[in-house]
């Protein structure tokens, strides 16, 4: 890992305020040189690395793209790759003291373990068919267990079936869906712990749920991850060498491991390899001993990406998902321009035309 | 060996311990002393003034209003008596015939509309022939309080309150009358039998009143004032103001040396002042008593309804004297001496503030205060309607012997089961209008009781704690007011509502208590134990004498005691050990040279450590005795090692706030500092860090916040009730709100909140709101409301009827009708669209004639269905059938709608901050930290500088840290989580200690170039939705008589131009626009009018003249042509002059 970065592609981290937050590197910035886009220092440059890579997250440095770039893969991370959702709900009976609507609403928050790509979107008009609709069945009473201990007050000793939880759906499989989900896990909640209701003895819920394929900008509950976000790589330069006695205070200042101090000299310096451990709390800036010997900075090109997968993807999938999506409507801008373009030249309508390449 | 000795005992004093602790230690301070609040709250309750006052009225009140009214006679039997021996309340039941049941909840009276009451039984002898007979009668029933001594639920288990369907947490202190819960508000009243003097700096005049108040109920007011120099006496029964002097006289001073020294003493600035009264009364020629009271005997107002002997003059003003004038001065056969006393002193009083402006009272000062509760109103209601009872009975039971022969012999008990329900229907009408008007007692009142608002736990609590004044609210005084530096401890600061009830309106704090009456008798005699000389035996020599101090218990003077330091301590120590009622006050007034003692109901106090040579009597023992629960409040008390002091008293001790404060002079010791805030102002975090106002708003916006209710919540059935979805307690608490139970049935959430501007859709206190976070459920409410019918039977015979769908020639049933069931009533869960049918009812058309044949099938039905009015659809979420008190089936139909925050919704943080959605945000727009949070909402930092709310900046800190260390933090009032705490947190956990993270636009992509302060704030969503407020028209009804569009949202009104949008359409001369908005499109009419006689006709036609010739047609307002025509009926002709008519 280099040490230096070219200090244009710093944001300052101030004490109150950051600075040098927009890149520069585009044609006209600065007299006399050529910043014009470069597919080979492109290549150069672009680096995409998994850091770390667990069932439900992933972290991985996304370096050499601009901001609007990263940002797009977040966006589209965040609102854009479909998944499966709970989204009609046909209640038969309801005597729990949670409201119909409320349940409802709490089913569809269950992320389910639906492969979207299984399943076709429907439209608000379309009726349901085995291509864009799951039904799922919930069917649960409430008893008093007979066996229960006489003095008990806990309720998972005195009743049976006392919470609806999320494992509590079954699938009802329909037309051609069996074939369709061979081999794959039924489909159900990723979680079958999570609590939707609870229940006291000759309380009921029967519904039928139906789940269909949409995106997280039409309702949060479609949205593939727990969140999706970027940090820059924090940059830290000392700039005077820090005092011995005071080394112990100034790797305080950072999170654990970014500092390190040499035990023969007890001289700190930065562990260029735990850099990107630091979270940036510019608690040395505040100290007035520090004051010109550090310098915080981040890298503006170079994305610390973590992701966290709620549904049906595992989180290796989704960067590249988010890509089909980019893709696609790249694709479209691309037909749009190109109709543009016959139109002015005078050989087309300027419809576009829509049919995907 | 003695060597030996004499090192243990060494070794003893200087290391074993005492008490664990050695000489040298340090005192240590009581950390835990504050859990003597919820050991008093325990005991004592949120509401224990109202419960604590209808104890009283129910067990003690009661008893002696029926003592002092035991006796019944008869004129025409002068053997027959009727004697009432005791009266009792039973416990509430059912007041149904052949029920099983006879046992009643309050939750049953409030879902079936009946009164919560028990039966009033009094024990009665009476001669029946010649036998005297005892029973027991039922004479009415009395709505109880809830949570009192005759109250279902007092005493019961979280479990038994369960099955009754009763919140534990519920405060109690209202009444449920017919169904709705109502609450007698505390009022607030100059206290009865003092003197406060008063000055008029317009009128130059110093008075001196006194209003007196004796138990029988009468009330008088005397007044001593100066008028041209001289002193006079005035009361509303004699009709000239009395020369002070003949006044005294009267009383039976009859030398004017002793006057002279029983008012001014010897007092030189004193005697020149009063000594023209002297002459005066000499100049009228008035020397002796019989003078005197010949003198007031004319001018007294006589009122008799009895025409006998005309009474001598004197004899008028005796009896006026010794009655009416300061009734509450006791006169022992006509011993008027003390009562003489107390007019001179009252005259002595005026004549030191003549002397020294200083000597003049203030009538805001707490001390001079006694607030009215629920029991005092109670039992003078309940005297009032007690006699009115027995002068029936006693008319009714005359009637009966008047006649000559009768077959059986005469049982008054017969005659008191006729009486009818006039207790009953008087408590019930009272407490349900609020209106206590008593003849009797000249007393009319309106607006006494007020709905127990159920918007929220907080606003149902706060009206418990509500104090209401008796002054006019319109008049721009600003004296009663302002906060009184005597309200410390016991009214609450900050809670007064804004505008014009701003400061009259007030809240209890926390650790207040009002008194009930104590019998004074055995405390009047405790005081002459002690030294005090009985005032009758005393000139005005001795009364003003050096050395001697006038007792006075409860406004009338009994003494005067010689050493007057040495007594109040000897009481005081009388007092803590328990000897008599912890309620009772002594104070010293140095000023006027009197020791007050104090017992009677109304007064403000509160409980205080008592402190002694420097140090708190508290011990880090007791607190642990509190914390083991082996200790009750009582007991403190009981070991005198707390007091209650009411506000006077408080004057007389040096209170140390902390225990570092205790000097040698402390007398007392604060037991938290916070308690001196309210209910509703402890829900504040760092509210001793915000700009007052802004914890003023708070406490009016926490009442309207959406939260729990109640643990029974969805067990109501309430006009309006709106509960959210999914409540949280705060992340940053107080101790306020887990004493009350806040952290139980809260009302908001923790919203992540970032300072920052966003969209420019944020100015003027607008939030951002992040959609994916409204997806999830933030903000979410349910609104509730109740729809109920009665399904009545008529006198003739016919009754109303449910039907189900009806059913067109196809066998369809129109869509209005799809949720009607088989019962004719909507099924549970059902959508309920705009327009649809949920009670299918049905009248009979001839209910009011007599056209009924008894046949059911030949009766004519109309449909009177209940139609679902509002906009958007709801869910039917209870249907209840049940019968009322009087036989007549109620049903009651609880639809329910599920709102979710949309543009407009009112949202709220706990410092007075109040804004609206002004932008919903998709997720991936918002800005987001290094860990990839999101906002919740986004507030504009505007909102900072000017309200100065640095609560709130602490608040989000505070919530930070809780957050990261997964630990609920404390904001309590004057203590709470440190900033430094918290910003060491927010360092050990990689944040920035001032709170403010880096964060990168979700736009842009790029990072902020300011750091944001960012972290949770309890918000509250406020009861105002645009949803229930919104509201447009193009053309819609109009109001029959003017014909012009209706009024409000609710008859789907017009928007009214008015006379100032007017002004400004005439002042820029848009006359075209002027004519369209007030006539055209609004009541625009044709009418003919005749040029000849200038009078409207029809059709052409003038009525008048008999003649179509001259008729013009003009357009003019309905409005105007109804003038015309309501002029005419006033037999005012207005003619219009037709000038250019074609």
């Amino acid at each position: 890992m280099s040490t230096d970065f070219n200090p244009r592609r710093l944001v300052q981290v101030g004490a109150e305020r950051v600075s040098n937050v927009s890149s520069t590197d585009f044609p006209g910035h600065y007299p006399g040189e050529d910043h014009s886009w470069n597919l080979q220092e492109f290549r150069r440059d672009l680096r995409v690395e998994i850091q770390r890579l667990s069932n439900r997250s992933i972290e991985f440095d996304l370096v050499g793209v601009d901001a609007s770039i990263a940002n797009a893969f977040r966006r589209i991370m965040i609102a854009e790759v479909p998944t499966i959702c709970i989204e009609l709900v046909y209640i038969w009976n309801n005597t729990s003291v949670i409201a119909d609507e409320v349940l409802s609403h709490r089913l569809g928050l269950v992320p389910l373990n639906v492969d979207p790509a299984l399943m076709q979107f429907k439209a608000n008009l379309d009726s349901a068919t085995d291509h864009n609709t799951i039904v799922f069945e919930l069917d649960i009473t409430c008893t008093r267990n007979p066996g229960a201990p006489k003095a008990s007050e806990n309720p998972d000793e005195l009743y049976i079936n006392h919470e609806v939880l999320s494992g509590h759906l079954r699938w009802k499989p329909a037309g051609d869906q069996l074939t369709v989900f061979e081999g794959l896990p039924a489909p159900g909640p990723t979680n079958p712990n999570i609590v939707l209701a609870k229940l006291r003895p000759g309380q009921s819920v029967r519904m039928e749920l139906h789940a269909i394929k949409g995106v997280g900008k039409d309702h949060a509950k479609f949205s593939p991850v727990a969140t999706a976000s970027y940090r820059l790589l924090p940059h830290i330069k000392i700039k005077k060498s820090i005092p011995p006695s005071l080394s112990e205070k100034f790797q305080k200042c950072f999170s654990p491991g970014v500092v390190k101090i040499d035990s023969r000299t007890g001289s700190a310096s930065v562990d260029e390899n735990n850099v990107r451990k630091d979270s940036v709390s510019r608690e040395v800036l505040r100290h007035p001993e520090f004051v010109d010997s550090v310098e915080l900075s981040r890298v503006r090109d170079y994305f610390l990406f973590n992701v966290e997968s709620e549904g049906a993807y595992t989180p290796e999938r989704l960067l590249p998902e988010a890509l089909k999506v980019m893709r696609e409507k790249i694709s479209i801008i691309k037909n749009a321009t190109q109709a543009l373009k016959a139109q002015i030249e005078g050989t087309g309508s300027g419809d576009v035309d829509m049919v995907d390449t | 060996m003695f060597y030996d000795d004499e090192e243990n005992e060494w070794d003893r004093l200087n290391k074993t311990s005492w008490n664990g602790l050695g000489l040298t230690d340090p005192v240590k301070s009581v950390e835990d002393k504050w859990l003597l609040l919820p050991a008093f709250l325990k005991v004592k309750g949120l509401v224990k003034q109202h419960i604590d006052s209808f104890n009283y009225f129910v067990d003690v009140d009661l008893k002696n209003i029926v003592k002092a009214n035991n006796k019944i006679t008869s004129d025409v039997d002068p053997r027959f008596w009727l004697k009432y021996v005791d009266i009792n309340v039973g416990f509430p039941d059912r007041n149904e015939m052949e029920t099983v049941e006879k046992k009643v909840t309050p939750h049953e009276c409030r879902l079936r509309d009946t009164t919560y009451s028990a039966p009033i039984i009094v024990t009665i002898q009476y001669t029946r022939g010649k036998n005297i007979v005892q029973r027991n009668v039922n004479i009415g029933r009395l709505p109880i309080m809830l949570r009192s001594n005759k109250c279902v639920l007092t005493g019961r288990t979280e479990a038994q309150l369960a099955r009754m369907s009763e919140c534990p947490l519920d405060p109690g202190g209202y009444f449920v009358v017919k169904g709705t819960e109502k609450v007698i508000l505390v009022q607030e009243q100059l206290s009865k039998n003092r003197i406060i003097v008063e000055t008029d700096n317009v009128k130059g005049v110093v008075q001196a009143s006194c209003t007196s108040s004796t138990h029988g109920g009468l009330k008088s007011k005397t007044y001593v004032a100066t008028k041209k120099g001289r002193i006079y006496l005035r009361h509303n029964s004699i009709h000239e103001d009395l020369p002070i002097v003949i006044a005294l006289k009267a009383l039976g001073v009859q030398s004017d040396k002793e006057i002279l020294l029983l008012t001014a003493g010897n007092t030189e600035a004193y005697k020149i002042a009063f000594s023209a009264n002297l002459e005066d009364a000499a100049k009228l020629g008035i020397f002796t008593r019989q003078q005197a009271l010949e003198y007031i005997g004319t001018r007294v107002k006589v009122n008799r309804r009895v025409v006998g002997p005309r009474r001598p003059a004197w004899e008028e003003a005796l009896e006026a004297l010794a009655t009416i004038v300061l009734a509450h001065v006791p006169v022992n056969g006509l011993d008027l001496r003390p009562k003489a006393i107390f007019v001179a002193t009252m005259t002595r009083r005026v004549l030191m503030a003549m002397n020294d402006e200083n000597m003049v009272d203030d009538r805001d000062y707490v001390g001079n205060k006694r607030l009215e509760l629920a029991g005092q109103l109670l039992a003078l209601l309940f005297e009032d309607l007690f006699k009115t009872y027995n002068s029936n009975l006693k008319s009714a039971i005359d009637k009966v012997l008047k006649k000559p022969s009768r077959t059986t012999e005469f049982d008054a008990y017969n005659t008191m089961q006729f009486q009818g329900d006039h207790l009953t229907a008087g408590f019930v009408r009272a407490i349900s209008t609020g209106n206590w008007s008593l003849k009797r007692f000249k007393m009319e009142r309106a607006g006494v009781t007020h709905v127990l608002s159920r918007l929220s736990f907080i606003s149902a609590l706060g009206m418990m704690t509500r104090i209401s004044s008796q002054f006019e609210k319109t008049r721009k005084v600003s004296g009663p007011r302002a906060l009184q530096p005597s309200q410390w401890g016991v009214l609450c600061p900050s809670d007064t509502p804004e505008g014009e009830a701003c400061g009259l309106v007030k809240n209890l704090a926390l650790m207040t208590h009002i008194t009930t009456d104590v019998e004074e008798e055995p405390i009047i005699q405790l005081a002459f134990m002690l030294g005090v000389e009985d005032i009758r035996l005393a000139t005005g020599t001795e009364i003003y004498g050096p050395n001697t101090f006038v007792v006075n218990v409860n406004g009338t003077i009994i003494g005067l005691i010689r050493h007057p330091m040495r007594f109040v301590s000897q009481f005081r120590k009388l007092r803590r050990a328990r000897r008599f009622s912890e309620f009772v006050s002594i104070y010293v007034n140095h000023h006027h040279r009197t020791v007050h003692i104090a017992s009677d109901g109304g007064r403000i106090c509160r409980p205080m450590i008592i402190v002694e040579h420097g140090r708190s009597k508290v011990t880090p023992e007791h607190a642990t005795y509190l914390k083991d629960g082996t200790a009750t409040f009582d007991d403190f008390l009981r070991k005198g090692v707390v007091e209650y002091l009411d506000v006077n008293e408080e004057n007389d001790t040096y209170i140390a706030l902390y225990e570092s404060d205790i000097t040698p002079h402390t007398t007392h010791l604060e037991i938290e500092p916070f308690t001196l805030l309210g209910a509703v102002a402890g829900l504040i975090p760092y509210p001793h860090h915000n700009q007052s106002p802004r914890n003023t708003y708070q406490c009016a916006m926490g009442k309207q916040a959406i939260g729990a209710i109640g643990y029974n919540q969805f067990n109501r059935i309430d006009t309006l009730l709106y509960l959210s979805v999914y409540p949280q307690q705060p992340m940053v608490k107080t101790k306020t709100i887990e004493l009350i139970g806040y952290d139980k049935l809260p009302a908001g959430q923790n919203a992540t909140v970032a300072v920052m501007s966003y969209s420019g859709y944020d100015i003027e206190d607008a939030l951002i709101l992040n959609k994916a976070s409204l997806d999830r459920g933030y903000g979410r409410c349910q609104v509730l409301r109740k729809n109920a019918t009665l399904i009545r039977k008529y006198p003739n015979g016919t009754y109303d009827r449910l039907a189900d769908a009806p059913v067109d020639e196809n066998g369809m049933t129109a869509k209005r009708y799809d949720i009607i069931q088989p019962d004719g009533l909507a099924g549970v869960g059902e959508r309920v669209d705009p327009g649809d049918i949920y009670v299918n009812k049905q009248s009979p058309t001839n209910a009011s004639d007599n056209s009924f044949t008894g046949q059911a099938a030949s009766v004519p039905y109309k449909n009177t269905p209940l139609t679902y009015k509002s906009p958007v659809a709801g869910y039917i979420d209870k249907v209840m059938v049940t019968d009322t008190e009087n036989e007549q089936t109620l049903i009651k139909v609880l639809i329910r709608q599920t709102r979710r925050p949309e543009l407009g919704d009112k949202f709220s943080s706990r410092h007075g901050q109040k804004g609206v959605c002004g932008l919903i945000v998709n997720q991936e727009d918002m800005p987001f930290n290094d860990q990839g949070i999101n906002p919740d909402t986004i507030m504009n930092p505007h909102g900072f500088p000017s309200r100065m709310t640095v609560g709130k900046m602490i608040e989000l800190l505070a919530g930070k840290a809780g957050v990261l260390t997964g630990k609920l933090q404390y904001g309590t009032a004057f203590g709470g989580s440190k900033v430094e705490d918290m910003s060491r947190i927010l360092i050990e956990n990689g944040f920035s200690y001032a709170g403010k993270d880096m964060l990168t636009s979700g736009i842009t992509g790029e990072p902020l170039e300011a750091y944001v302060y960012f972290g949770p704030i309890y918000y509250q969503k406020l009861k105002h939705m645009v949803m229930d407020k919104m509201h447009a028209r193009a053309r819609g009804p109009r109001a029959t008589l003017t014909r012009q569009p209706t009024e409000g949202r609710s008859r789907e009104g017009g928007l009214r131009l008015g006379e100032m949008e007017r002004d400004c359409l005439i002042g820029y001369g848009a006359t075209q626009l002027l004519l369209e908005r007030l006539m055209i499109s609004s009541d625009i009419f044709e009418v003919n009018a005749c040029q000849e006689c200038g009078l409207m006709g029809y059709n052409g036609w003038c009525t008048y003249c008999k003649s179509s010739k001259k008729m013009a047609s003009l357009t003019i307002p309905y409005a105007a042509k109804l003038l015309f025509q309501e002029l005419m009926a006033m037999n005012v002709v207005p003619r219009l002059i037709l000038d250019d008519a074609s």
